[in-house]
């Protein structure tokens, strides 16, 4: 894991506050979307994703952690969401905590499990349970299948703001994302998020510190399963369904994509990254039969050329830390 | 009882396409360091050469078994030394991807021009037919798959465990300068390991071909099982990926007949279990 | 590339932008969407050949020379809910499309023809099977063409059944889709006095059906309904001719199968399947015509499947509709309505009408793949078996469960 680990300078005062400013900036370039005749629903799609790849940024650009099963906590919170409205007609309140709290159930176990092993085997065990989870929605009624849970209602949030208008959706998606975006940055710069980057740069000497290091790592994948599931719940109310899609591995892998392409262990990053990822499914479509062969040309030039991803390359050129 | 003979042996036939898969992936790994998410596009060129050998050339089958490893092969030894090699030292995540890459632009392209359903390949007349063995019926082809990767697999690992250039192979991943000081050319070995490898998957690709439709998505859906079982068997352990490749066969087969939904997703719980107990798999080194 | 992309992205809505503000309502201004998958699994049956359909359904319709401005786009949904979700609504409120065509996978055609609703567009559905369209989940805005789960069910199930294939064991693959094929075939076997033996579900895209095909043999059940579609169907029926399960005197029922499920197959394999469809280029002379014309377009000259002449046949008769209401309403919902009053009647399947649910009914055909010494060109593979009369090939309007029936 020592690829990843070169743009995390040591938090100054400096670099907070040239992170704040481009937090403002971010904030405030997404609250005028809508009037700006961008296409919101793109822009709500995008937002859920970009909170998944900060979540999974948090284990491994500061945890060194890769999880190779973030798609399961996305797909959990969206089918335990998605039922809680549907069939047991809650309010959006609390279809999105039941979500949130069944993703943290899930990461409570995965993670107790998975944290004890290291480097690829720990990326290996995350999918194995993530495709076991994948087979258990398969195979329970409830989520039906391949057809997914269909037309969901999305109600009114606290019986006011009446989710059904995409202006109103998408200011509470955007409150939701710039949250818990602030609920990570927090956690990265506390001393917690310190000894996290600790055990990442060398995990003995850790340990010999006196920290139980297990414990840091399960705390971390608690807090990234339980982000990544709260947007997994957001996003049910942007997409209106619920389906096998979002529990497949091949949604983890993009997952990892977005925040490679981003910047691994950048702040910013994956946010850049989940936008790049998404328009790129979006807008490619045109092109039919070639979106593949464009996606695989542009991981490949990634990986090549500019490895620490487009705000790692940035944040690069201009010695700061984003 | 006859029924689960008939499992056994199937699983049997099934375990040698992971056993190939798998014992290529493990070469690759525990020679280049490199996980290769190509693996399964590679294989699916294995098929879609020994296709075009015969519908355009007339080559038949026999030959296609001795050309078309030779031609992913080398192709596969031009992506080594164009890319991969520029990845010695990164993290693994970075060839995992680049090769993740590699695969999206390769299925990408034979899906542009054969589409999705796929191609026919027969079995080859000499192959045809099949025996009764009393508890079963054995197509011929079938047991001639089981035969020819178990000798496949075993000289494989003869080659790299037991010979000298094997010898001079697994010193070079141990220790690259000190083998260059012996006068030998460490980064041409390296890709000759790759098109080794690579060759491995296009030959189960062309084994494959009169089983299975020749299409472009033939190795997405295997590539993640395969991934598993070098997991199971122990990150680049040689011997490890092939027991473990015929044993899943096994496993899956049992599971078609007692719990068919699951069949798909045994190899997974076997991989948590194993990894639980074993951290670094049955027979491999530590990460 | 992308910079190109993204410039074009802006100035193609800047462009709808400006002409969305310009269209008003009862113009003659029509634009299409053609939704299906473009590069994965469905893509031969679907797919590229899909929006070629639509096309030709603009040309022969023949409005563009009467005035009429008929636009077609077509979009890639990658078999996935979201992406199909998400770029119907984008056609819908920026690019204002009227009406979505084919959408293949049942999961994303539900979720699509709920969008449809929400925007009171309209859904000509072609590709996916799911007879839940028509039914508990029918909407004002949504017409089913071509087949469904039940037409296959009752086409290949009864009429094998009354055939002399009295025995059934299936091959499901293990997903709502197998499922439901399962489930109506098994009603129709019983229905027609036969029974089924067992069953056995493989996950879905499974390499290797061995194991699955000799609990199938053992069954000796005389008939091996395949519930299954796409890679899984071709697969299977290879391997049964493999293990010589078609030459030891059991027959193979393929539950949904294409002409270019068969073509890839080849006639050496696939000889001899029984399977349903409602369309094939070789059934009189105006459906050659329009196969002929197809494949002289189609990119990799494959004959069109009946996907493709449901496309076809659903846009041409909306265009119907849309003359005999003298403009275009930009209103779904009583464009349906319209289509609904007037019977269908086109080249590609005969005479027939829309029920209230949205179900076009038309007759459906019982089809066997002939051997090769019968076959006398490319493409010429299905020999007739039975013809199943319209109002037996769909479900009977007093067993709908469309909510739309109950008024």
């Amino acid at each position: 894991m020592t690829a990843m680990t070169d743009d995390t300078l040591p938090i100054t005062p400096r670099a907070m506050r040239d992170e704040m400013i481009v937090f403002g900036l971010m904030a405030v370039l997404l609250a005028i979307v809508p009037f700006t005749g961008i296409y919101p629903f793109f822009v709500m799609q995008a937002l859920c994703f970009a909170l998944v790849a900060c979540a999974f940024n948090l284990l491994i650009g500061y945890g060194g952690l890769l999880s190779f099963g973030h798609a399961m906590f996305l797909g959990t919170a969206g089918y335990c969401s998605a039922h809680a409205l549907k069939v047991w007609n809650l309010p959006p309140e609390l279809g999105i905590v039941v979500g949130t709290a069944a993703a943290f159930a899930l990461a409570i176990v995965t993670g107790y499990v998975s944290i004890r092993r290291q480097g690829i085997y720990f990326s290996m065990i995350t999918l194995a349970l993530s495709q076991l989870l994948y087979f258990i929605y398969l195979q329970a009624p409830f989520t039906h299948g391949e057809d997914g849970i269909q037309g969901i209602p999305q109600g009114r949030l606290f019986g006011v703001f009446d989710l059904s208008q995409p202006t109103i959706l998408y200011y509470v998606v955007l409150a939701g994302f710039l949250g818990a975006f602030l609920l990570i940055y927090r956690t990265i710069n506390s001393p917690f998020g310190e000894v996290l980057k600790s055990i990442r740069e060398n995990e003995q000497r850790a340990i010999s510190l006196g920290y139980k290091t297990d414990q840091y790592k399960w705390l971390a994948f608690i807090l990234s399963g339980t982000l990544a599931g709260f947007a997994g719940a957001l996003k049910v109310f942007v997409a209106q369904n619920a389906s096998l899609t979002d529990v497949h591995w091949t949604m983890s892998g993009e997952i990892v994509l977005m925040t490679l392409v981003g910047g691994l262990g950048t702040i910013f990053g994956p946010v850049v990254g989940a936008f790049v990822i998404i328009a790129m499914q979006q807008y490619l479509a045109g092109f039919g039969q070639w979106v593949t062969v464009i996606q695989g040309v542009i991981f490949v030039a990634c990986v090549l050329l500019f490895r620490r991803g487009i705000i790692g390359e940035v944040a690069h050129y201009f010695k700061r830390s984003l | 009882m006859q029924a689960l003979y008939a499992q056994l042996l199937v699983g049997l036939i099934n375990g040698s396409f992971y056993a190939l898969l798998s014992l290529g992936l493990a070469v690759i790994f525990g020679m280049l360091n490199i996980i290769n998410f190509a693996h399964g596009a590679l294989y699916m060129m294995g098929a879609f050469v020994a296709y075009f050998l015969l519908n355009l050339f007339g080559i038949n089958y026999w030959w296609a078994l001795l050309i078309s490893p030779l031609v992913v092969g080398i192709f596969g030894m031009i992506l080594e030394r164009t890319m991969l090699k520029w990845l010695t030292g990164l993290d693994h995540l970075y060839g995992l991807l680049l090769t993740f890459g590699l695969a999206l632009i390769i299925q990408g392209v034979f899906q542009n021009y054969f589409g999705s359903s796929g191609l026919p390949y027969s079995i080859p007349d000499q192959l045809r037919g099949g025996m009764n063995l009393g508890f079963m019926f054995l197509p011929i082809y079938r047991g001639w798959v089981v035969v020819f990767s178990l000798v496949v697999c075993l000289a494989t690992w003869f080659l790299i465990e037991r010979t000298r250039l094997g010898a001079y192979l697994r010193a070079a991943t141990e220790n690259p300068t000190l083998v260059r000081a012996f006068g030998i050319n460490v980064p041409r070995m390296i890709t000759l390991t790759y098109g080794l490898g690579v060759g491995l998957a296009a030959l189960a690709g062309v084994l494959s071909a009169p089983i299975n439709q020749v299409r472009p998505l033939m190795g997405a859906d295997l590539i993640i099982v395969v991934f598993a079982v070098v997991v199971i068997g122990g990150m680049g352990s040689i011997m490890g990926s092939i027991i473990t490749g015929f044993a899943l066969g096994v496993i899956e087969g049992l599971t078609k007949y007692f719990y068919p939904e699951a069949s798909n997703t045994v190899v997974f719980v076997l991989m948590v279990l194993v990894l639980l107990v074993k951290p670094t798999g049955l027979t491999g080194r530590a990460a | 590339m992308k910079t190109k992309s993204i410039a074009s992205l802006l100035l193609t809505t800047a462009l709808t932008l400006a002409a969305a503000s310009l269209a008003h309502a009862d113009d003659k201004v029509v634009k299409i969407g053609a939704l299906s998958d473009q590069s994965g699994l469905y893509a031969d049956l679907g797919g590229p050949g899909s929006t070629l359909a639509a096309q030709m359904a603009v040309e022969d319709s023949g409005l563009t020379g009467k005035g009429w401005k008929i636009d077609i786009i077509a979009g890639d949904h990658q078999n996935k809910p979201d992406i199909g979700v998400n770029i119907a609504r984008q056609w819908f409120d920026v690019d204002k499309v009227d009406v979505i065509v084919d959408v293949p996978n049942s999961g994303v055609a539900l979720a699509v023809s709920n969008i449809v609703k929400e925007k009171n567009g309209i859904l000509l559905n072609s590709g996916a099977g799911t007879s839940d369209l028509t039914n508990s989940q029918c909407t004002p805005n949504t017409i089913h063409w071509t087949y469904d789960t039940y037409t296959l069910a009752h086409g290949t199930g009864s009429a094998l059944t009354k055939n002399g294939g009295d025995s059934w064991f299936f091959l499901t693959a293990d997903y709502a889709f197998g499922a439901a094929l399962e489930r109506d075939t098994t009603a129709a076997v019983q229905a027609a006095g036969g029974k089924v033996l067992g069953g056995v579900k493989a996950p879905l895209s499974t390499a290797d059906f061995s194991s699955f095909l000799l609990q199938a043999q053992a069954s000796k059940a005389k008939i091996i309904g395949l519930a299954n579609a796409g890679a899984d169907t071709t697969n299977s029926i290879k391997q049964a001719a493999e293990f010589g399960i078609t030459s030891g005197g059991q027959k193979l029922a393929a539950l949904l199968l294409f002409i270019t499920d068969v073509h890839s197959l080849g006639l050496n394999t696939a000889q001899g399947l029984n399977f349903t469809e409602t369309f094939y280029w070789d059934m009189n002379d105006g459906t050659r015509a329009f196969a002929k014309r197809f494949q002289e377009r189609m990119k990799n000259h494959n004959m069109p499947t009946m996907v493709h002449a449901g496309v076809y046949a659903s846009l041409s008769h909306y265009f119907k509709a849309l003359e005999a209401l003298g403009g275009n309403p930009h209103d779904g919902a009583k464009i349906v309505a319209k289509m609904k009053e007037i019977p269908t009647d086109d080249a590609l399947f005969g005479k027939g009408s829309i029920q209230p649910n949205g179900r076009t009914i038309h007759p459906a055909y019982l089809f066997e793949v002939k051997k090769p010494s019968e076959s006398k060109g490319p493409w010429d593979y299905y020999k007739l078996v039975s013809t199943i009369p319209a109002d037996e090939a769909f479900t009977p309007l007093d067993k709908s469960t469309c909510p739309l029936l109950k008024k």
